[in-house]
């Protein structure tokens, strides 16, 4: 599926939205910033509740498809302005870590 | 920073990692990542060196109040030399393993600390040195192989 189809599909929000045709192959959930480092895949949608500028190196450093916000958590100006300037995707859903996986899942 | 040519044989560029401010830590990782994939390195050569290029870094940050990071391109490998001059780690052995971490309850607050950076270091390069002097710093040379 695609990172555009997030929000189609789910009604997440696009925080910021650099390519949205880049294909999500899978999803991994987690809050510790080098543990997600050391196991997320390239081109994961990356689930988190952590949503400081630290998490955007981390998304672009390990490669991941999108970062997808749960809990609603949204970007302050300053970090939003970094995921623009850097080009990563980012959204938001309303939804805590585990459902937001479980609705990826059955995509 | 600084690029340097050598007859085409090798590429350097050179950081310094402030270790003041937390929310810039992973810019030297950021601007490797650019330059490697400029030179057409492979995907998973790049992700390897950012990963454990940015654990490096975060670390200097974190422990160590910043330093000096140095990334030398071969034609047959990258590679990554942290230096600071922090306090030393006192049992490489221990500080190696999955989980040890002395950072502070403000640094987990951010989502680091969780003892993962070494290993994940170790882990993403074919060869890892640490040297490190109680008192005096640390230094980091980590190689990835292009093939
Ligand atoms: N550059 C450094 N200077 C001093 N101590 C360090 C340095 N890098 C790592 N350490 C020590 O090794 C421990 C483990 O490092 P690491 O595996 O990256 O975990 P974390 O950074 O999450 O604590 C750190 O908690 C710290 O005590
Ligand atoms: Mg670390």
């Amino acid at each position: 599926m695609k990172v555009c189809e997030l929000k189609e599909k789910f009604g997440f929000a696009e925080l910021n939205i650099e390519d949205g045709q880049r294909e999500i192959n899978g999803v991994y959930c987690g809050d510790l910033l080098s543990w997600v480092m050391g196991r997320a895949k390239e081109s994961n949608a990356w689930i988190t509740i952590m949503s400081n500028v630290n998490v955007l190196a981390v998304a672009s450093l390990s490669d991941v498809a999108c970062v997808i916000l749960s809990e609603g958590v949204l970007l302050d100006d300053e970090v939003l302005k970094t995921a623009q300037s850097k080009g990563i995707n980012v959204l938001s859903s309303p939804y805590p870590t585990y459902e937001t996986a479980v609705m990826l899942s059955k995509a | 920073m600084v690029t340097v040519r050598y007859m085409d044989k090798l590429i350097k560029f050179e950081f310094d990692v402030d270790g003041t401010d937390f929310t810039s830590a992973g810019q030297a990782s950021v601007n490797v990542k650019k330059h490697l994939r400029q030179l057409g390195l492979s995907p998973e050569v790049i992700r390897r060196v950012s990963i454990a290029m940015y654990e490096g870094e975060i670390n200097m940050v974190i422990h160590a109040k910043g330093g000096k990071a140095e990334v030398n391109v071969y034609e047959d490998r990258v590679e990554i030399i942290l230096r600071d001059t922090g306090p030393g780690i006192k049992d490489i052995n221990l500080a190696m393993q999955e989980g040890y971490s002395t950072a502070t309850d403000n640094v987990r607050s951010l989502g680091f600390g969780a003892g993962m950076g070494l290993p994940n270091m170790k882990r993403y390069t074919d060869n890892m040195e640490i040297e490190s002097v109680l008192g005096e710093g640390t230094t980091i040379k980590m190689t990835v192989n292009l093939n």
